[in-house]
């Protein structure tokens, strides 16, 4: 009865119903994981499981048991940041920062929807594998709110990590 | 010089990894109270009994009070407002919105306090509610006496001898501020008696203030504390009241940590947003467009508490010419009481409804004389700004003398002194130069007759464009508000710490005063350490709002700085038997005589020779005067300038519309750093359309908000920014004499926004035959689109 959080196994909270943002947040003190709204309206509580984006506002902790979670603070090691990380910082990606986490969470997971050929709402041709533009990425990133309207740096440090990965 | 370089946001590592902290991730000791507030469920009525059993009953409850537990037990129900001492924490025997906080619960866990605050039952005998500015205004429900008039000349005669005539009015919608991070506090109680807040607030002072009104302490023995905000916008200037003083109250009766934080509906529902309001306009001009009179008159629904609606109302009136000289005008401003949330500062801080009012009217004057309504813009434009800095020593940009020829035939040249509605002469024009700037850069005339061309052949889709100017007054009308301190330490291992008492809400002030900084010690930005805004560190701080932080605070923290770096240049320059003022601060070195220290070698010198290496610093802003009551005077220092042009495409058979391209040139004096300001334009014009366009605030007739969450308030995302948006920064010096010769960004792009909503109403347009003007209200939905569709085609 274990989730692995950021590659270490932790035991499950006690009480069934508590979400895996209070579980993140209360239970382990990893703060980096955002409350905006707490009904999966922003994204900003955006976290990876086994990979895939959820709201870790609308997950149980108990349902994520025996899979693999990242966090925000998972992705970087030290000093050594992922490269959206240092994307989001090259072209300000953001202004107060509260979206940030889970904007890197879904972009992180984004990239590797668009790379396995998953459509999205604006892809043309479903035949083909959805092509990398900023419009796919524009569509992609929209159930990450940012009051700010940092989009264009946001935009711009995901398109470059994609096609830095595609080079 | 680190002034001006792009650097990212200071804390710009921090935020891409989560390690930022804000105040609901502080680790509080584990004894540590979450509260929560019962709120009323009806807009209006007078509470007969309050059964608060089974929330003192619920688990985890520790304690639960209403106004009489309060007034019992400190003597009154402590006040939270910031202006009119007009809202007790907790309802005190009437509630007057829905959603007005009756109840304060305190528990062991946030949930716990939230689940028992759900569990009270409130009898009330209702009363009536005024929920609109039509109930308010039928009731005289009112702040002030009366309505606010301004006059300047004699509009209604001026209206009336003028050629042609256009009168209408139309709703402008209120805006959700939306910070992704809600309203929170957190109090530690301390020795003594003392308190220290962390809280999510633009105004500390007032925090401190209000807590220690509250707790009857004396400001010195509390202390607040805040590292940075998840978002601000105006709603954390007053609306962090409650929940530091309940926090504090809670702190108090029980010894214990207090955290308070709003669920994101019980912000919305409780908290403040933008004034909505009706503007009522009437018009005189000629043949080409050019305006003689013009009439406002202000409708603005205020809530049930007074706040900082006055101010707001005020700045709504002073925006009420944009760019534009009105010989004659005449503002009639109504600051209505109504059972709602209580409207309190938003972005622009009623500048925005001044100006999409003069905006409205002269798209409407332009339809009337059927010219392009840029033409009618220019003609109107105040006269541009003469040669020469405001003051000897400055350096002030070339202009263009190339102006339209409406201009000579009005007899209007570079130079010329034209004055504002409240008679503040317009020194320092720039609108009309950017304007054709942008009209150049933006291809805005060929892409206009290429959009009319599009609009014949296709039936369904209209294309609309338009450009809209901003001049946006800086300072803080409140005169007394424009002044701030700062406090810089250098250590003895060259080290330095910054202080002031601005807030960072994400606009990057704490990077841009620590540039400014840097750029006296002549060291790198990274060198200075930028501390949390502290109450006991800065005292007397005004709120970071009104664009004003960086202006303000910059030049505080370049006092300090400069009074440091002259003790250290006379302290070596006496080493060295030469003149301080020959003594060089560059490139992280000094320069004395002969010899070149590192910055450390040279502190740890002063240091050794007794010489202090810390000093506050101080700025009041100079030559502003304003009496408001008279509406005449100086409120600002200066103005910001900016112009967007904005393409849009609507369907005419459902209103749907959407963004295809912007440009936008805005005016920020010599930039102390482009990253940071072409962030702040581009997110104020998205906030800006977002307001005009698609975020519409929807109360229920009984007064409740249907509207009180992501699902049902839509703020834009990323898939509404503009597929093509160019922006580029007017960087030429301010011609006052601002720190670094900047001007202030966080406000003034809001209002490019309004060009957005000009392209629907010119899409609309587009959908009839040019006889009927589209009348577009606000927020222009798909439903007011298609609502304005059905005018034009006269097919309703």
């Amino acid at each position: 009865m274990a989730i692995t959080i950021n590659g270490t196994e932790v035991p499950l909270p006690e009480d069934p119903r508590m979400s895996l943002a209070e579980f993140l947040r209360d239970g382990l003190h990893l703060t980096g994981t955002k409350i905006g709204c707490n009904q999966g309206g922003c994204g900003a509580c955006t976290v990876l499981i086994d990979g895939q984006r959820v709201l870790s506002c609308l997950t149980l902790a108990v349902q994520a048991e025996g899979r693999e979670v990242t966090t925000i603070e998972g992705l970087s090691s030290g000093d050594d940041l992922h490269p959206l990380q240092e994307a989001f910082i090259a072209h300000d990606g953001f202004q107060c920062g509260y979206c940030t986490p889970g904007q890197i969470c879904a972009a992180t997971a984004m990239l590797r929807e668009l790379a396995e050929g998953m459509p999205s709402s604006v892809t043309g041709d479903l035949s083909r594998p959805a092509p990398l533009t900023a419009e796919e990425i524009r569509e992609r990133m929209s159930g990450n709110l940012c009051r700010c309207g940092a989009h264009n740096g946001i935009i711009a440090a995901i398109l470059q990590v994609a096609q830095e990965g595609a080079a | 010089m680190s002034m001006g370089k792009p650097l990212p946001h200071d804390a710009a590592p921090l935020h891409v990894s989560g390690a930022a902290r804000y105040v609901d991730d502080i680790p509080l000791p584990a004894n540590a109270l979450h509260l929560a507030f019962g709120l009323s469920t009806i807009a209006h009525g007078e509470i007969t009994a309050m059964d608060l059993s089974a929330v003192r009953a619920a688990p985890g409850v520790i304690g639960v009070w209403s106004a009489d537990d309060l007034r019992a037990r400190f003597g009154a129900v402590p006040d939270c407002s910031p202006s009119a001492h007009d809202e007790p924490l907790l309802a005190d025997g009437v509630v007057k919105y829905l959603g007005h906080p009756a109840f304060l619960v305190a528990a062991t866990s946030h949930l716990a306090a939230r689940k028992a605050a759900r569990l009270g039952r409130i009898d009330y005998r209702e009363l009536p509610a005024l929920l609109t500015v039509d109930d308010a205004l039928a009731a005289d429900s009112r702040f002030e006496d009366g309505p606010v008039i301004w006059q300047k000349g004699d509009a209604s005669t001026a209206i009336a001898a003028a050629p042609h005539q256009v009168q209408g009015s139309f709703e402008v919608g209120g805006q959700e501020h939306f910070y992704l991070e809600g309203q929170v506090a957190a109090c530690l109680p301390q020795d003594g008696g003392e308190l220290v807040i962390h809280s999510s607030t633009q105004h500390p002072t007032e925090i401190q203030h209000k807590v220690a009104h509250a707790a009857h302490l004396p400001m010195s023995a509390v202390r607040v504390e805040v590292r940075r905000m998840g978002g601000g916008f105006g709603g954390k200037e007053s609306q962090g009241n409650h929940l530091a003083i309940a926090c504090a109250l809670v702190s108090l009766e029980t010894g214990r940590p207090a955290k308070m934080r709003y669920d994101r509906d019980d912000d919305m529902m409780i908290t403040g947003k933008r004034h909505d309001l009706r503007i009522l306009y009437r018009a005189g001009f000629d043949a080409e467009g050019r305006i003689a009179g013009v009439e406002f008159t202000h409708l603005m629904r205020c809530g049930w508490a007074q706040d900082l609606s006055l101010p707001v109302a005020d700045r709504a009136m002073l925006h009420s010419d944009n760019c534009y000289f009105l010989p004659a005008i005449r503002i009639e401003s109504h600051r209505l009481r109504t059972h709602t949330q209580s409207a309190t500062a938003y972005r622009g801080f009623g500048g925005p409804q001044g100006m999409v009012g003069i905006e409205r009217v002269i798209d409407h004057v332009a339809h009337a004389v059927g010219r392009d309504p840029v033409a009618v813009r220019q003609v109107n434009f105040y006269a541009p700004m003469g040669e020469g800095p405001a003051e000897a020593g400055g350096a002030s940009p070339p202009r263009s003398t190339n102006w339209p020829p409406e201009d000579i035939f009005r007899q209007k040249k570079a130079g010329e002194i034209q004055t504002t509605p409240y008679h503040m002469p317009v020194e320092d024009f720039v609108g009309d130069a950017m304007v054709a700037d942008l009209l150049a850069s933006s291809d805005y005339h060929a892409r206009r007759a290429a959009i009319s061309d599009w609009n014949r052949n296709s039936p369904i889709l209209k294309r609309g464009i338009a450009l809209s100017p901003v001049k946006f007054g800086i300072s803080f009308t409140l005169t007394h508000l424009n002044q701030a301190g700062a406090l810089v330490h250098v250590y003895q291992d060259g080290s330095i710490q910054l202080n002031h008492g601005g807030t960072e809400m994400g606009q990057g002030l704490f990077q841009k005063v620590a540039q400014v900084v840097a750029g006296v010690f002549g060291v790198d930005a990274a060198v200075i350490r930028i501390t949390a805004t502290d109450t006991g560190k800065v005292p007397n701080t005004s709120a970071t709002a009104a664009s004003s932080g960086s202006d303000l605070n910059g030049m505080a923290a370049r006092a300090a700085a400069l009074t440091i770096r002259d003790r250290m240049a006379d302290c070596l320059a006496l080493q060295h038997q030469t003149t301080a003022n020959t003594v060089r601060f560059e490139d992280g070195h000094v320069h004395v005589g002969a010899e070149v220290l590192g910055f450390a070698e040279a502190a740890a010198r002063v240091y050794a020779a007794r010489v202090s290496l810390s000093s506050t610093g101080f700025y009041a802003t100079p030559k502003i005067i304003w009496d408001r009551k008279r509406g005449t005077g100086r409120p600002f220092l200066y103005f910001a300038y900016g112009a967007a042009v904005t393409e849009v495409v609507i369907d005419r058979l459902t209103g749907e519309n959407r963004i295809l391209r912007t440009d936008i040139l805005h005016d920020t004096g010599s930039s102390l750093n482009p990253a940071l300001d072409i962030g702040q334009v581009e997110g104020a014009y998205v906030q800006g359309a977002g307001w005009l366009t698609m975020e519409e605030l929807v109360w229920d007739a009984k007064g409740a908000l249907r509207t009180h969450a992501p699902s049902t308030y839509k703020i834009p995302a990323c898939s509404d920014r503009p597929p093509v948006f160019n922006v580029r920064l007017w960087n030429r010096p301010n011609r006052e004499d601002t720190v670094g010769r900047s001007k202030a960004v966080g406000e003034p792009p809001f209002m490019l926004g309004i060009s957005t909503f000009l392209a629907l109403s010119d899409a609309v347009a587009a959908c009839g035959d040019g006889s009927v003007y589209p009348a577009l209200d606000a927020p222009a939905t798909p439903e007011r689109v298609l609502a304005a569709v059905k005018r034009v085609a006269r097919d309703v």
